[in-house]
């Protein structure tokens, strides 16, 4: 029988003591999907939410206060991420991950990006205007992408564009961390840990595909689990006897 | 907590809380003597909700956990870094080193891989060994014992190994290899590297009842909040301000050591960073635990016309013999790895084996050695995950590089964990002519004159750089990886990084029997002035390839007890 618990409840059971060696007496793992409700009410807490000093709270606060990129600006952003990563049957798009609104605060955190940003939407502007007569955000999907097509491929990029090409990899290396970093991104990922519990080796089943296995002697040395809650005792060879 | 001005003759003043701090702080304190502890920064709970940054998710801090702030990103839990804000340092002769400082309650303990070698019997005698520097005044018997308490008191995971200069100790069982760990191993061995199960002061079964286990978040840099991993704070500091010995005095910039007529010490002073104001604690024995460089700054700023040179340095050497670990990196794709299967496998916060020095130093053509720690895995991601990673497709046949869409998405499943690391750390030199010195034109904004480095690496670390690089290609080549970037070679001293980046620095007090060319004695006492200690990693006489923290535990305890020994003495 699965027994579940959330993220917070496991925490809580492991700052008392013993529930961590019943789960493994139990076989169960705890849920992978944390309660996003819980991770707000934390946000309540005093350092931020996430620990921060007050010379840093200071700083969040004046970055977020500052703006940088123009209405314009970031309407190309957003049209530029949702091209990088559009929503499909794995997951959401870039826009549903709050990705634009990462990059503006992110050039106000970083400085040296503004002016590769900036200067890479100005070039993105002058190219579809002189390809098309129109900013690159007025452009038909279709003409959009042609423009893309011509930078996204660093191995093919026609020389005179590699300006160009070098502006969209900052934009999909900016959208792509921005998104991996999400609830969204990390779940289409399929990064599961971050969650209290016991670690007690690969799975068999990996092993078998990598054809590796534990050799017995370094598995002798290793934690048996169910001992997890057990103090140590060692004789005075500094052997673990119990 | 805060104290301003106070008339309490203290039986000690110890300066600094990080590992030699704490551990003296504790022990002294348990003894019954009255303690006023002196911390630069703030006071520092991981188990109070408003200091924690673990088991956050990277979305939690607007910058997704990237450097901009804290050097080793939002969620590591030191504060400070290289740079700080007001407290500059500066560098001689083109020369380079970087200083890491975390101004808070335990100090670098809040950032460390919590890796815990106990040094060996030849690194305390390597001047007999290769006459490249000199002897301890003391052996690996007389610190042993410490050892042996320190693995009791703080826990650490590791496995009887019954290597020679890799001594063992009372260890917890280690947790089971990582998959890409497994990969090392094969990898390693198939190169005639050795690979054991790795020595991490973290928790896997308890050890009293005030500290939880660890629970296998792989995040011990960002603070444990059930206290499972080893830091000052939290093992040291905090459990024995519940008695009443101690007082402790945060945000307190200690600027220098005060001296009576007979240039004994008679406390030290310092700035309250809260009012600016300067105050004077008193204390019959005066403990430095800064960190090496710091407390090298503290002496060398006690100059008065007893001590003119300085506090302890009638030998010219406090600074002197300044030296941190070599390092060097290099990672690979591993195609094996692509398209895995997921799985939680975060385990502790650090590896789960590693490869201690190896080889015999003698046949080399540099000068001792070096250890391996490796990295990979499908870590938790935060700013910098997904860049490039379409360039991985460079190594996959008939893939496209670049490109948008569901491609991407595709990538960067495929990709996840594939990508395995290592890194060495190893012994330098220790050398008189790399030091830090005051600098006569700078102050800080507290208005305390500040350090000036000066720090080459010799032929002998970039020779071991080299050798570093050439297994590191050797063992990724068997896992079957595509080596990731150039090889570096001697333009860039084969990628090995500047001094101070390993935040290992050590030997600017070191010690010694001969005045004339030590600053402390075996016990860590100041030659010139005896009621005076050091208990950071300044009296170190050599680094060895080791972390040194848990050198510095023994140390300090080891110190800590003669300072009892010696109160019982006077009271009686």
């Amino acid at each position: 029988m699965k027994k579940k618990l959330d993220r917070r409840e496991t925490v809580k059971s492991l700052l008392l003591g013993g529930v961590a060696g019943g789960l493994v007496l139990q076989g169960c793992q705890p849920g992978a999907e944390s309660d996003t409700k819980s991770e707000t009410a934390e946000e309540q807490v005093p350092g931020g939410g996430y620990g921060r000093t007050e010379e840093e709270m200071a700083r969040d606060q004046a970055l977020k206060e500052q703006e940088f990129l123009t209405a314009h600006e970031l309407a190309t952003i957003t049209v530029l991420c949702d091209i990088i990563l559009p929503a499909d049957e794995n997951s959401g798009s870039a826009t549903d991950a709050g990705v634009p609104d990462f990059i503006a605060f992110i050039v106000k955190d970083m400085p040296y990006h503004q002016v590769p940003v900036r200067g890479g939407l100005m070039w993105l502007d002058h190219e579809s205007n002189s390809r098309f007569g129109k900013k690159f955000v007025d452009c038909t999907a279709a003409d959009q992408v042609a423009i893309i097509d011509d930078i996204a491929y660093p191995d093919k990029v026609d020389p005179g564009l590699s300006q160009g090409a070098k502006f969209f990899s900052l934009m999909r290396d900016l959208t792509m961390t921005g998104f991996y970093t999400t609830k969204i991104g990390i779940d289409d990922l399929g990064f599961v840990g971050n969650i209290p519990n016991v670690w007690d080796g690969v799975p068999d089943e990996v092993l078998k595909e990598q054809g590796l296995e534990y050799d017995q002697e370094w598995l002798s040395k290793c934690i048996d689990q169910s001992t997890r809650d057990k103090m140590p005792e060692w004789d005075d060879e500094k052997n673990l006897i119990g | 907590m805060q104290i301003k001005e106070q008339s309490t003759q203290y039986d000690v003043c110890i300066v600094g809380s990080g590992a030699g701090g704490g551990m003296a702080a504790n022990k002294l304190a348990e003894a019954g003597l009255k303690v006023a502890l002196l911390e630069a920064g703030p006071f520092f709970d991981p188990a109070k909700p408003e200091y924690q940054t673990q088991l956050k998710w990277p979305w939690e801090s607007p910058r997704r956990g990237a450097g901009s702030t804290r050097a080793f990103g939002d969620f590591d839990a030191a504060y400070g870094g290289w740079e700080i804000e007001g407290e500059p340092y500066t560098r001689k002769n083109g020369t380079e080193f970087d200083w890491f400082r975390s101004r808070m309650l335990g100090g670098r303990t809040n950032h460390w891989g919590r890796i815990s070698l106990r040094f060996g019997p030849l690194d305390f005698r390597r001047g007999d060994y290769d006459g490249r520097g000199d002897n301890w005044p003391i052996s690996y018997d007389d610190v042993a014992p410490y050892y042996d308490k320190v693995d009791k008191m703080l826990g650490v995971f590791g496995s009887k190994e019954n290597l020679p200069n890799e001594p063992d100790g009372y260890f917890l069982p280690p947790p089971k290899p990582r998959l890409h760990e497994l990969h090392y191993i094969k990898a390693a061995r198939k190169a005639n590297v050795p690979v054991i199960p790795s020595r991490l002061s973290i928790l896997t079964r308890p050890i009293n009842k005030q500290r939880g286990v660890c629970f296998y978040c792989r995040q011990c840099s960002r603070a444990c909040r059930v206290y499972a991993d080893f830091s000052s704070s939290t093992c040291l500091v905090i459990p024995a301000l519940e008695g009443n010995n101690i007082d402790l005095y945060t945000n307190a910039m200690v600027r220098e050591v005060t001296t009576d007529e007979n240039g004994k010490a008679t406390g030290v002073s310092y700035i309250n960073k809260e009012d600016l104001q300067e105050y004077q604690v008193k204390a019959k024995t005066v403990i430095l635990a800064a960190s090496a460089c710091a407390t090298a700054r503290i002496l060398l700023n006690s100059k008065n016309t007893r001590h003119s040179n300085g506090l302890g340095n009638s030998s010219g050497l406090v600074g002197k013999y300044l030296h941190d670990s070599t390092g060097a990196s290099r990672s690979g794709f591993v195609p094996a790895l692509m398209n895995r299967k997921r799985y939680n496998e975060d385990g502790v916060g650090g590896m789960h084996v590693y490869t201690p020095w190896w080889l015999d130093s003698k046949k080399q053509d540099f000068a001792r050695g070096y250890h391996i720690e490796v990295w990979g895995g499908m870590g938790m991601p935060s700013y910098g995950t997904g860049f490039g990673v379409s360039e991985m497709n460079r190594f996959v046949r008939d893939a496209t590089v670049g490109g948008y869409g569901s491609k991407l998405k595709e990538d960067a499943r495929r990709f996840y964990g594939a990508v395995v690391g290592m890194s060495g750390r190893g012994e330098c030199l220790a050398r008189e002519d790399n030091y830090c010195e005051i600098d006569p034109n700078v102050v800080d904004k507290y208005g305390i004159p500040v350090l000036r480095f000066h720090y080459t690496w010799s032929d002998d670390e970039v020779k071991q750089a080299k050798h570093m690089q050439d297994t590191f290609e050797e063992i990724l080549t068997n896992m079957g990886a595509e080596l990731l970037g150039n090889k570096p070679g001697p333009e860039s001293q084969y990628g090995l990084a500047a001094p101070g980046r390993i935040i290992h620095e050590v030997g600017t007090t070191r010690m010694g029997s001969d005045p004339k060319k030590s600053v402390t004695n075996s016990k860590q006492q100041l030659h010139d002035v005896d009621n005076v200690y050091v208990v950071d990693g300044g009296p170190f006489v050599s680094q060895a390839d080791k972390n040194p923290t848990w050198t510095i535990l023994a140390l300090s305890w080891r110190t800590s007890d003669i300072i009892i020994d010696n109160f019982k003495k006077m009271n009686i």
